[in-house]
């Protein structure tokens, strides 16, 4: 039992953070803040040769490595705020589903199809970075479908909540073409879960660092604001749901890859749970920690909080998750 | 990252599994809390078992009479007694925890050959006199004085917190030696022996009802200077070597028994009918995945230890998270069984069926009070992890 990163999976994380801090600088990606397209076809490419969507690929365009590592890389992408539909790409290079996704060629999405409602009111559809999509992953109760992004009737949403996802509302989704079953259905629910997840902690770690950064140099009463007890708790306080998070979203990836060490849906839909909650409890505390300047946008901490809704919106409800949890303990 | 274990690992639990369920059986029940010499005789009972079958001082170095186990074998030896429902360490927890490994790092080839096999073989309990009424949190502001007289120390003041003060034959006494204001460089570790003359033990009464830690009052008691441990006014550093024998498994017990409360609120909220309610259910899941959590943190701690030596950060962000949810699982008990709760005993359920298991429920709530506090408060455990690991500016 060696529950620490392999000297693989380090590499691996300390790859994925220097690409980010080489391509995908934060100053540069808010050049692209409102656009209806958001991800370069480079940067993309760029990713896909980092291996960020063909890592658990099996034949000549895959690596065959694991969730394990796949949570690692998508834990820095979180981090470093990298925008697109990376979940759904890897996730669709991953099944095999659509050609060209491991490669970086085409980018795809994915939306679930709402169950019918029996009269009561249903949240939108909503498709990420349609503009930027070649195929679109419906998924639902029953299986997998393809869809072309081209095909869909759908309206783009004036004011996105995070400047760097546009959004796209659709009323209907077309049948498409199967190419999965239920249980494959359920596989990339969990598996999108456990990698949402690990983008969250990357969020939740990028917003404790910029807090306790800002803590350190911001002098009020003639000394930094990060000496005060209030101040250090809130930190303090980022730091274990963050850590704890972490642990929980890497022990669901493992045990989704050596499901003999556990049960992967009750440790998927924990690391979903916690995972989210640190990322936006974290995005709280880092504008409090930050001031009136937290509130406003002369600080990035607005974007992270953003996103952190956007990947938890993906997910099951907290409700849902808890629910899993407390069925199957 | 891997979580299975190897063969090895393997074939020491299954080991430890049989030892375990051949021995336990004769054990017997477990004493009342308030009967103390009854729960020494147990836990020493216990404690001489361990060190027949060669597992007491598990992780302790060979050098020291222990066992030498790697992390990840202190780890599953834990995971197995309390699977098995075996005897935690209780009155032997000074001993082995803390006083024994303590004298292993910094005792004389002497110290070690007189304290550590009592230690092991149960024949010897300790008690901690470290914090005194104005020295809690702020250990190094502690006052007791030790003044040397011949080849004694004469040591008058007072500590508090004792725990096993009424059973204990020797106490680790934290003593100031250099002057009033000397903080962490005038302190002296001594062992006391508890039958000397000048000792007076005031049992104080938690709220749970039972007394499990006493004040201690020393007028004048004369310690042989020949029980220093360390060098004069080096007590706070030899005090702290201690710490770097952690390995992150400081609380596996606890949490896996936290689990194991856990699925019995389940059952419970089964029997009645609160399970129906979506609100309990959620607090149930909530509380589960962040169990989950701790576990595989508890599991990274060890891993960073097995590779570091010592456990990293993990153990302050460990004891935060997991005094807070130990305190909120057991206000759920409290919660589930409701008026059933209101005393310390059992009470009978109307139908005759089984009975709640409120007694239980009830003392985990009433004792969670104390886990934000003991072994550093909750306030300053965040100080910690905000100063040591985010490196934050004191204040």
């Amino acid at each position: 039992m060696d529950f620490e990163l392999s000297d693989d999976e380090v590499a691996l994380a300390e790859g994925v953070r220097r690409l980010c801090a080489g391509r995908f600088p934060l100053d540069d990606l808010r050049t692209a803040e409102g656009s209806s397209v958001v991800v370069d076809t480079d940067g993309w490419r760029a990713l896909a040769d980092a291996g960020v969507f063909g890592l658990r690929a099996g034949g000549d365009d895959g690596l065959g490595l694991g969730m394990a590592e796949a949570a690692v890389v998508f834990e820095e992408l979180g981090r470093a705020l990298v925008p697109g539909p990376l979940v759904a790409t890897h996730l669709a290079a991953t099944y095999g589903i659509v050609p060209g996704a491991a490669e970086g060629e085409v980018v795809v999405g994915s939306v679930e199809r709402p169950a019918p409602s029996g009269g009561r009111a249903v949240v939108p559809i909503v498709v990420e970075h349609l503009g930027a999509l070649g195929t679109l992953v419906v998924v639902e109760d029953d299986g997998i479908s393809l869809v072309e992004a081209g095909t869909l009737d759908a309206v783009p949403v004036a004011r996105a909540l995070d400047p760097l996802t546009p959004l796209w509302r659709v009323d209907r989704i077309p049948v498409g073409r199967r190419v999965g079953s239920a249980e494959q259905a359920a596989r990339w629910r969990r598996e999108e879960d456990v990698l949402d997840a690990s983008l969250c902690v990357g969020l939740a770690f990028a917003m404790l660092d910029m807090a306790v950064e800002y803590a350190k140099g911001r002098e009020q009463f003639g000394r930094p604001i990060g000496s005060f007890q209030a101040v250090k708790h809130l930190c303090a306080d980022m730091l274990v749901r963050a850590e704890t998070a972490r642990a929980a979203s890497h022990a669901a990836a493992v045990t989704i890859d050596q499901p003999d060490v556990g049960d992967p849906e009750r440790a998927s839909a924990g690391a979903a749970l916690l995972a989210a909650e640190a990322a936006n409890a974290n995005g709280r505390s880092c504008i409090q920690v930050h001031g009136g300047m937290g509130f406003t946008w002369e600080v990035p901490a607005h974007l992270f909080v953003m996103r952190a809704r956007v990947v938890a919106a993906r997910m099951r409800p907290p409700a849902s998750l808890a629910e899993t949890v407390a069925e199957r303990y | 990252m891997d979580l299975r274990y190897s063969d090895a690992e393997e074939a020491f639990r299954a080991g430890l599994r049989a030892w375990l369920e051949s021995v336990l059986p004769a054990l017997g029940p477990k004493p009342s809390p308030f009967d103390w010499p009854a729960r020494r005789a147990y836990d020493t009972a216990w404690q001489r078992m361990l060190f027949d079958a060669g597992y007491a001082g598990i992780d302790w170095p060979v050098e020291g009479g222990g066992r030498g186990a790697s992390p990840v074998e202190q780890l599953i030896y834990l995971e197995e007694l309390e699977r098995a429902h075996a005897p935690y360490v209780g009155v032997n927890f000074v001993g082995l925890l803390h006083a024994g490994p303590t004298i292993v790092a910094e005792g004389t080839p002497e110290h070690r050959a007189r304290f550590l096999p009592p230690i092991l073989r149960g024949e010897e309990v300790w008690c901690q006199g470290f914090s005194e009424p104005g020295a809690g949190s702020d250990l190094a502001a502690l006052r007791t004085r030790a003044v040397l007289d011949g080849d004694d120390y004469v040591v008058t003041g007072s500590k508090i917190w004792t725990s096993h003060a009424e059973v204990a034959d020797y106490c680790e006494l934290l003593v100031r030696t250099g002057g009033e204001d000397s903080r962490h460089k005038g302190i002296t570790w001594l062992a006391m022996p508890m039958d000397l003359p000048g000792i007076e033990i005031r049992p104080l009464k938690t709220i749970v009802g039972s007394t499990e830690f006493a004040e201690l009052f020393l007028d004048g008691v004369r310690v042989p200077a020949a029980n220093r441990i360390g060098d004069e006014n080096d007590g706070w550093r030899v005090t702290m070597v201690t710490l770097s024998f952690e390995r992150g498994t400081a609380f596996v017990g606890e949490l896996l028994q936290s689990m194991e409360l856990l699925r019995e609120l389940r059952a419970l909220a089964g029997r009645t009918g609160a399970w129906d309610d979506p609100g309990v259910r959620r607090r149930l899941g909530h509380m589960g995945a962040e169990l989950d959590a701790l576990w595989a943190l508890t599991r990274r701690n060890v891993s960073q230890a097995t590779r570091t030596g010592v456990p990293g950060i993990g153990g302050s962000v460990f004891k935060l998270g997991f005094s807070e949810l130990r305190q909120r699982i057991s206000e759920l008990g409290m919660d589930l069984v409701g008026r059933a709760g209101l005393s310390w005993d059992e009470l009978p359920v109307l139908d005759g069926g089984p009975p709640l298991a409120n007694a239980e429920i009830v003392d985990v709530w009433g004792n969670s009070f104390s886990r934000t506090i003991a072994a550093g408060t909750s306030q300053i455990q965040r100080n910690i992890v905000a100063e040591r690991i985010l490196g934050m500016p004191k204040g």
